[in-house]
């Protein structure tokens, strides 16, 4: 393990405890940001380019983004008063350590998993960009299609302005 | 001789690295590359605010600073050395922190501003064979670190509890969510264009000559169209007037900053303006060839000198464009995102394609160029509409 990834790995973890576990639902959001980056910062690491500028653009970007506007947008500034940790965590963490063993057990032991790993394929943004256009092209044009047909319909239902008539009867 | 001017720097680092021993050389390469950075921008920083001061001053016909000189003699280099005082005065200043203030998020809101913003000039080209990380990815990389000014903008208007630091966050968001849509579409054609996403092979493809005038983008009519869109949106997601409303200090005090002051309020001024260094240098990257010259015989100057030219200019213009047109209301910018830059993006992007299905054919001038006036005629005419433009009508000024 090289320093880098220890350094990215610890600060991931501890974000992501600390968005489980803070009681500011918006310092939550805020240290789920710091997952999202430390995610990034692991697939640039590890030579994924692509995925981790990705990661960046639309969760960093916007889904962050998200989160904090429906967060400040339904609740008000009051953080809770009641403990984050709830009295039947106990029972909690014993099962999700007996699914979590249970899963990899079997995970591990599964004929279906190559035994040898394989060496990992060179992948460049342009190895990416060469597959979706010529084997994937159909799928990324669909997408294209159908994110584009979003985004129009969302300036459709903008452009239609109700008139609406205010309190001292003038049109707005 | 003049190739040596323009590689002088690449040779001096070169001859710097032949004193380090080969094991350090790497790294020793890596920092020197990255310490110019927080050096030369930040002096152009400097500098600029003073540009902008005394362009303002013109616009609006006064003198703007012209005391501050060299200490201890009377000359007063036009008012030249009045950074010098301001860059004190911000860091001697008290830092104070609101009681309610979120204290962690008020504190790191500016330095999380400044971090993606100095990470975006890494792919950015300064000049033939200067850029620091030659990513494959670099405009998706720009655009990417772009994406995480948002958060701190929020942090900052959050942490602050103050009514006008949330709007100002508020309407900064929504704003730079807006416009980073056109932003992005326009950039799109060129990288459809190049076929690339690698900002040296961009200008790469821009830097050949034809009767002695370069094959810049901007010279082709989708691309002009695409510079006017990305000059707008980079307008708009560097909050600079008439896209101000973020800090629009005469609605909401300074916005998100409000409750800032001395070095932490000099950090989101520098890294508002580092901002826009970087969105003009990639602008001018996709449209105006980047380093690269106009005219084949204007070559022998150096690509340094023709990118901090350009770059000049363009802070030159945008101070312009601040003396000049009055601020929107929140209404008009998003509906000039949503309704008018957005389509004339999309379609801006079907003109790059008929530009380059029809290949050499000269007729593409008129196809692509006819699908961009008719669009632009009709959008206006569209959104014209509604409006009862006419003589202004003052509700209760009057």
């Amino acid at each position: 393990m090289s320093l880098p990834f220890l350094i990215t790995a610890i600060v991931t973890l501890f974000a992501a405890a600390a968005a489980m576990s803070l009681r500011n639902l918006v310092h939550c959001a805020l240290s789920f940001v710091v997952v999202f980056a430390g995610l990034a910062a692991m697939y640039l690491q590890l030579g994924a380019q692509f995925v981790g500028f990705a990661q960046i653009l639309v969760y960093v970007g916007a889904v962050a983004i998200l989160i904090v506007f429906a967060i400040l947008l339904t609740r008000s500034g009051e953080t809770p008063n009641q403990a984050v940790i709830a009295p039947g965590w106990f029972y909690g963490i014993a099962i999700s350590a007996v699914v979590f063993t249970m899963l990899g057990w079997s995970v591990l032991n599964s004929k279906t998993l190559p035994k040898e790993i394989a060496a990992a394929p060179e992948t460049s943004v342009k190895n990416i960009g060469d597959v979706l256009m010529n084997k994937y092209v159909l799928p990324l044009e669909l997408i294209g299609l159908l994110l584009t047909a979003a985004m129009i319909g969302a300036v459709i239902i903008a452009l239609k302005e109700p008139s609406k008539t205010d309190n001292a009867g003038r049109k707005s | 001789m003049f190739d040596q001017l323009d590689q002088i720097f690449v040779t001096l680092k070169h001859l710097l690295m032949g004193y380090v021993p080969e094991r350090w050389q790497p790294l020793v390469s890596a920092v020197i590359s990255i310490a110019l950075i927080p050096v030369i921008f930040p002096g152009l920083f400097s500098i600029v605010t003073i540009l902008e001061r005394k362009g303002l001053g013109r616009i609006q016909n006064r003198p703007g600073p012209n005391r501050v000189g060299i200490p201890f003699t009377k000359i007063r280099l036009a008012g030249f050395g009045q950074f010098i005082p301001d860059g004190v005065k911000m860091l001697t200043k008290e830092d104070i922190v609101p009681r309610a203030a979120d204290k962690v998020v008020h504190f790191l809101a500016p330095v999380v501003m400044l971090i993606p913003v100095l990470l975006a000039y890494s792919v950015l080209p300064f000049g033939k064979n200067m850029t620091i990380a030659d990513f494959d990815a670099g405009v998706l990389f720009f655009f990417a670190v772009g994406g995480a000014v948002e958060v701190s903008v929020f942090m900052a208007g959050w942490s602050s509890r103050n009514k006008y630091s949330l709007l100002g966050a508020m309407r900064a968001i929504a704003q730079m969510v807006s416009y980073e849509i056109p932003l992005i579409l326009s950039a799109v054609t060129v990288i459809m264009i190049a076929g690339s996403l690698n900002l040296s092979e961009i200008i790469a493809k821009q830097n050949h000559y034809t009767a002695g005038i370069a094959h810049w983008y901007v010279f082709t009519p989708w691309g002009f169209v695409g510079f006017i869109l990305f000059l707008i949106a980079s307008l708009a997601e560097s909050n600079r007037t008439p896209f101000d409303l973020p800090e629009a200090e005469s609605e909401i005090i300074a916005g998100y900053f409000t409750e800032y002051s001395g070095f932490k309020f000099a950090l989101f001024f520098l890294a508002e303006y580092l901002g826009m260094f970087a969105i003009c240098t990639l602008g001018m990257t996709l449209f105006l060839g980047g380093w690269t010259a106009p005219f084949a015989c204007l070559t022998w100057i150096p690509s340094w000198a023709w990118f901090f030219g350009k770059l000049l200019a363009f802070v030159f213009l945008f101070i312009w464009i601040r003396g000049t047109l009055p601020r929107l209301r929140m209404d008009q910018l998003m509906n000039f995102a949503w309704k008018f830059m957005l389509p004339m993006a999309l379609i801006n992007i079907v003109a790059a394609g008929v530009w380059h299905f029809m290949g050499a054919d000269s007729l593409r001038w008129v196809y692509s160029g006819g699908i961009l006036a008719v669009a632009y005629a009709l959008l206006g005419r569209g959104l014209m509409n509604k409006q009862k433009l006419g003589k202004r009508t003052y509700r209760y000024a009057e």
